[in-house]
């Protein structure tokens, strides 16, 4: 994840707290979209930003999760995320957004 | 995990869903977005 | 008025392992990790490598696209026997070359280099390129130790000896801070190079280009224009187009469709004859992953800078028909999502002139080297791009949801350009294109370039824009 993003994400958890917070992501493949939800949870794995060694910890989720698009607008669902949900490796992106999520083992 | 009135941190991506996209998308679940971004690795 | 076509396309690349660290990434992470400039010396690639690497050669069109998608993963390990340095639309060049240019190019004395260093760049160029050779003078060994010494500016490495210097121009002046001045002396170099290449496999005289639009992405200028300048008429000078004038088109990653596009215009107005367009290589992308690809035991592949030009005339049935009538736009309004970006610069031009996406034969879209990118977790890109396109097809009911696949192989092809900005996005696909109709194998192409206008942070748009060619009047019938 770009630096100045870190950084961002790092002030805002301290600033407002974890408890209410949630990231969601759009990448269109597994390996990036794995890459940002470990960077949010156990640090940024690259060891090159202000999140290094930072486990926040925050629930991530993909914007392709079932339970993230039934809570959205469905037409507007439809408008910005149909084409990936279509293009994309949907199963792949989730099964690892959702194991930094829970916290599975490398 | 409900949205509703949730912070949500939207990081994006130009060849995926980009950050303008996911606020909508969070804001239309009742979340309140507090950062938004897109990434561009190239 | 005539129609316009692109009559040629020219691609280079310029080895350059002790540029690596001076990419911005590199350079930041090394400062604050001064360990990590070993490691990073430790997994560069010498030039055979370099040379051999299956996407550089399909880069100056020694392979095609559908050779390179021949041959296994990874890359690196599947060398091409007997790559040669000359492409058939292209070339390469080792680092000694590009300091060669640098110097040639540089009309402030910026660069001092030593007397090994200048003997081996005009060496080095002596048939690659015919201008300015006699300008690769050393600076006197105590001179060049005496600069070095004073600590005003960068040294400059070569096979990692110090064999130049960069001098500062300004203390006070970011936009002339060396690093700068050493990305845009770069940039021109490689933009040189490009030139006088499509110009000579062209047979074009330098002194018949009415027109320069430079598409490279690095700002010229001092602190009262950062990037208020231009490279257009420095890189011109260099290759003697005498009667060319010319400006820069900035538009991130897309300017250089932007830029076909207007030239194919003025072209079209009867305005001039001649335009090039051009682009130098991103010396602050040198080694944008090199973290990456040091923690997957890779070679650091951001090793090479690049540089293109494109000669845009009158249809005169060599080249490639470039279809005003048929070029995508992205407006303001379009709205941000995929969809709408695709729509607007693939759909809507292909409705306009009653096409389906079908029709086209091949797409080129952001031809990003995947091996390159997905060390770094940002995966295939085009591959990405290609399977977004599949499912606009999908959607538009032109094919069937298990087609996807097939689209994707048939009117889509592997990435193999460096991850420059400006240099992968969709153009260098031009060459091949046109050899390939030819050879009588393409009716059509469609060249599509995103631009990520948010890096910015002026406006959280994107930008994107399409065109379409053909084969050139006279190799249709």
């Amino acid at each position: 994840m770009d630096l100045d993003d870190q950084a961002n994400v790092s002030r805002l958890a301290e600033e407002k707290g974890t408890g209410e917070m949630i990231v969601i992501l759009g990448q269109p493949d597994s390996n990036s979209a794995g890459l940002f939800a470990e960077t949010v949870t156990r640090g940024d794995p690259t060891w090159a930003g202000p999140l290094a060694g930072v486990p926040l910890g925050l629930p991530v989720y993909h914007i392709l999760e079932p339970e993230i698009k039934a809570q959205m607008d469905p037409a507007l669902y439809q408008e910005h995320v149909g084409l990936m949900e279509l293009s994309a490796d949907v199963d792949d992106i989730i099964k690892w957004v959702k194991f930094y999520r829970e916290g599975g083992e490398v | 995990m409900e949205l509703k009135g949730k912070q949500v941190v939207a990081i994006g991506e130009r060849e995926g869903v980009n950050g303008p996209s996911l606020k909508l998308l969070a804001e239309s679940a009742g979340a309140s977005v507090v950062f938004s971004v897109t990434q561009c690795f190239v | 008025m005539p129609d316009p076509a692109i009559l040629a396309s020219h691609y280079i690349l310029a080895h350059g392992p002790d540029f690596v660290r001076y990419g911005s990434k590199p350079t930041r992470e090394i400062e604050s990790s001064p360990e990590l400039l070993d490691q990073l010396t430790a997994a560069l690639r010498p030039w055979e490598e370099v040379l051999a690497y299956p996407p550089n050669q399909t880069f100056i069109g020694n392979l095609t696209p559908d050779d390179l998608a021949a041959i296994p993963r990874p890359w690196t390990e599947h060398p091409v026997a007997g790559a040669s340095a000359q492409g058939r639309f292209g070339r390469m060049i080792p680092q000694a070359a590009l300091y060669g240019l640098m110097k040639l190019s540089d009309e402030f004395d910026l660069i001092a280099i030593d007397a090994a260093l200048a003997a081996e760049a005009r060496s080095a160029l002596e048939g690659v390129f015919p201008h300015r050779l006699d300008r690769i003078v050393a600076t006197p060994a105590g001179e060049l130790d005496a600069l070095i010494a004073a600590g005003s500016g960068m040294p400059l490495y070569h096979h990692g000896r110090t064999a130049g210097f960069l001098k500062a121009v300004h203390e006070q002046d970011a936009s002339l801070d060396a690093h700068v001045l050493f990305e845009n002396l770069a940039c021109k170099a490689t933009a040189v190079l490009a030139v006088a290449g499509v110009l000579a496999g062209r047979g074009l005289d330098p002194a018949a280009v009415d027109w320069l639009l430079n598409t490279g992405e690095e700002a010229v200028g001092d602190r009262y224009q950062r990037g208020g300048g231009s490279l257009s008429k420095a890189v011109g000078e260099v290759v003697g187009c005498i009667n060319a004038t010319g400006y820069d088109i900035k538009a991130f990653c897309s300017a250089p469709v932007h830029g076909l596009i207007t030239a194919a215009a003025m072209v079209a107005a009867g305005l001039h004859e001649y335009v090039v367009v051009l682009g130098g290589g991103s010396q602050a992308k040198m080694g944008m992953k090199f973290r990456a690809h040091l923690r997957n035991g890779v070679p650091v592949m951001e090793d090479c800078l690049a540089g293109m030009a494109f000669i845009v005339g009158p249809d005169d049935g060599t080249g490639m028909r470039l279809r005003l009538d048929l070029t995508g736009r992205h407006p303001i309004g379009a709205g941000s999502s995929a969809q709408a970006i695709y729509q607007a610069l693939v759909i809507d031009p292909l409705d306009r002139a009653g096409l389906k996406m079908t029709d086209i034969g091949r797409y080129a879209v952001e031809m990003h080297n995947p091996e390159i990118t997905e060390p770094g977790d940002s995966g295939d890109v085009p591959r990405t791009n290609y399977r977004t396109l599949a499912a606009m097809a999908v959607f538009r009911g032109e094919i069937a949801r298990d087609q996807m696949e097939e689209f994707t192989t048939r009117h889509g092809m592997p990435g193999f350009a460096p991850t420059q900005g400006h240099i992968p996005a969709g153009v260098p696909y031009l060459g091949h294109a046109q050899a390939a109709m030819h050879r009588g194998e393409l009716q059509n192409a469609m060249i599509v370039a995103k631009g990520s206008l948010f890096l910015g942070r002026m406006t959280q748009l994107v930008d994107g824009v399409s065109f379409v060619v053909e084969p050139g009047s006279k190799t249709t019938s």
